[in-house]
């Protein structure tokens, strides 16, 4: 093995892919732009959809309560709602967004209620659908508050104090520190970006450098050389890690300058519902420092698995073919600290990808689990090895290399 | 110096058994040779020159290429060796420059020698209008002429030419004849494989003729056609491989 060699490669392939427009794509743009339009974007839409649907007044619907003038008379009342007529197609209504919520109020509503009776009303909402769930929330506060009023009214009739129902009161106060709670809700979402990048970043090298070689008939060319196989695999592999490793880097840097400049939009909006406190930063900066370094096993094993896939193709157009359900089952894995409750143990630091996912949540929320790190930079380091050992193997193999 | 024997290729196959590429193919060609290996498509042309360029292991059979054993030695044979074919293409993003001197940095050429060797390349071969164009942006004889640059960068012995003119143009082809005349004036050892009777017949100093992976006969030309008994190049060859009878 010659390392003047492998640099040699090297040098020659990271100028050769400078020069391609949809590497660079892959390996700078992308990972650039997408951290400040997941945080900033995504959360600036989400909280403009949100907000539009709040300012909207609902239409709902009250079905019975002929004998309960008041109560309807109340909701109208109140400005929250536009109450619509009975109408016997009210689910229809509702499922096609014509109609926010219904309420149902049973016969004899009032005259029970007056009694002291217990009567219940129901609410009809579209589960999942925002405005809809809005409205029967409103509708549920309504009501609430008709009860409240009810109670209330009770307890005077009968010269008792309020409190006899709400004895005490229930607050909710936070105490993570900003960095742990901008890191929760971030920090699910960033480690499946940084993954995913880190896959992308290598995909468009490697398939250039292989299958895209092959096609071109610069890998015979390549391979007339004297330089070693080992080397040439080497020198390819390390541009290859370079994309995947680039890809990382850039969305890490991008993803920190923009909560420099404009702070956390998710973890300053939580910071300000659960009682004010800095703003920044929302994610612990030694954190992003860690995921760089943990990262980088998974992009040697990307790169290498890539770049054997690759290989093995006889042209793009197959790589990518053979490339797509790779994708596909990493999407899996690396969201797993998406999900609410997944913890790291042992066992699951030895998972590729899903541990340097759950890990990557923790650093990011200040967690640092020494041994579990330990464990998942030592297996992943391993997984990589034999992944570039079968790539060095792939490239030995003349049916492989002269798959044309 | 090149030394071929009983050089055997067999590629397996699923679908239809083991193939042999090249069967028992055993030849020499001298310093200040061209041999040139005539064959149909698909004879073994390919197979036979890319196990002496070391780009295929021999199944059995040896072989050396300027004094190195193509299976032990095959660093060192490539080293000595400059490989030309229809399929060795260049890198479209990188210069004409750029290109030979990266295959010279591999060969392991220091940057002063190296440098001075891409100049003297490019003035003899009359590269110096499109050295810093973009490989992408040359015609196919600007191409060609790259290529040439690039397998005599590092000043090999032995020359390998698989078909170089597949698919060029009258005057391309002709003056990569020229070229493949010149390297033997120099003293290099070469093999020229081509389907094109004409062009083995007027370029060849000995002319194996290769069919179904085996080397039917070799000789030089006018040793061909008294054995055969035919009057040209095309009816000696019609006559080998058709087992007898010439057309």
């Amino acid at each position: 093995m010659s390392w003047r060699t492998i640099f040699t490669i090297y040098g020659k392939e990271l100028r050769d892919t400078l020069r391609d427009r949809r590497t660079l794509i892959s390996m700078i743009a992308i990972p650039t732009v997408i951290m400040p339009l997941l945080l900033i974007g995504a959360g600036e839409a989400a909280a403009t959809i949100v907000s539009k649907a709040r300012a909207e007044v609902p239409r709902v619907m009250v079905i019975g309560g002929a004998d309960s003038p008041g109560i309807r008379a109340a909701l109208e009342k109140s400005g929250k709602f536009r109450v619509e007529d009975a109408q016997p197609n009210w689910r229809a209504l509702i499922s096609d967004k014509r109609l926010r919520a219904a309420v149902e109020i049973p016969p004899g509503f009032e005259q029970a209620l007056a009694a002291g009776a217990a009567p219940a009303v129901t609410l009809y909402d579209y589960q999942g659908e925002l405005k809809s769930g809005l409205a029967a929330e409103q509708l549920e506060d309504f009501f609430v508050g008709v009860r409240t009023k009810a109670t209330t009214a009770f307890l005077a009739a009968r010269g008792l104090p309020p409190t006899l129902a709400r004895p005490f009161e229930i607050r909710q106060k936070n105490v993570a520190p900003p960095e742990k709670v901008g890191g929760n809700l971030v920090g699910g979402v960033v480690p499946y970006f940084i993954i995913m990048l880190c896959l992308i970043g290598s995909i468009y090298p490697a398939m250039d450098l292989t299958a895209g070689e092959k096609e071109r008939g610069t890998l015979e060319t390549l391979l007339c050389s004297p330089a070693a196989r080992t080397d040439l695999v080497l020198g390819k592999f390390l541009m290859v890690l370079t994309g995947a490793f680039a890809a990382v880097v850039f969305s890490l840097v991008s993803l920190g300058a923009t909560l420099m400049v404009v702070g956390s939009a998710l973890g300053a909006g939580a910071l300000a519902r659960n009682g004010g406190g800095p703003a920044l930063p929302a994610i612990d900066p030694l954190g992003i420092l860690g995921v760089l370094a943990i990262v980088l096993p998974v992009a040697v094993l990307f790169s290498a698995v890539v770049f054997s896939v690759s290989l093995f193709a006889k042209s793009q157009k197959e790589a990518q073919t053979y490339l797509t359900p790779i994708l596909l089952a990493v999407i899996v894995p690396s969201g797993v600290a998406l999900l609410p409750g997944v913890d790291l143990t042992l066992g699951l630091a030895l998972v590729p990808i899903v541990n340097v996912s759950l890990a990557c949540k923790e650093m990011l929320s200040g967690v640092w689990h020494w041994p579990y790190l330990a464990v998942i930079f030592g297996s992943t380091l391993a997984y990589a090895a034999a992944a570039l050992a079968w790539a060095v193997r792939m490239f030995r193999r003349e049916d492989v290399l002269f798959r044309t | 110096m090149i030394e071929a024997r009983l050089l055997t290729k067999v590629f397996p196959d699923r679908q239809r058994g083991p193939i042999r590429g090249a069967d028992a193919v055993s030849f020499s060609v001298a310093p200040g040779q061209i041999y040139g290996l005539l064959g149909a498509n698909g004879a073994g042309k390919t197979t036979t020159l890319r196990m002496l360029a070391t780009l295929l292991r021999p199944t059995s059979g040896a072989a050396t290429v300027a004094g190195f054993d193509v299976v032990a030695q095959p660093d060192q044979v490539r080293a000595h060796v400059g490989f030309l074919a229809a399929s060795t293409a260049l890198y479209a993003r990188l210069t004409a420059r750029e290109m030979v001197e990266y295959f010279g940095r591999l060969n392991g050429m220091a940057a002063p020698a190296l440098r001075a060797r891409v100049a003297a390349l490019a003035a003899e071969l009359d590269m110096g209008e499109f050295l810093d164009r973009r490989c992408s942006d040359l015609s196919t004889g600007m191409k060609q002429k790259t290529s040439i640059a690039r397998m005599l960068v590092h000043d090999p012995q032995v020359m390998i030419f698989d078909e170089p003119t597949l698919g060029l143009d009258v005057m391309t082809a002709r003056s990569i004849l020229r070229f493949v005349r010149e390297c033997r004036g120099r003293g290099k050892t070469v093999v020229y494989s081509t389907h094109v009777m004409s062009e083995a017949a007027k370029l060849c100093d000995v002319i194996g003729v290769i069919h179904a992976g085996k080397l039917c006969e070799q000789g030089t030309l006018a040793e061909l056609l008294a054995r055969s008994g035919t009057p040209d190049l095309e009816e000696c060859f019609i006559k080998l491989v058709s087992g007898g009878a010439a057309a």
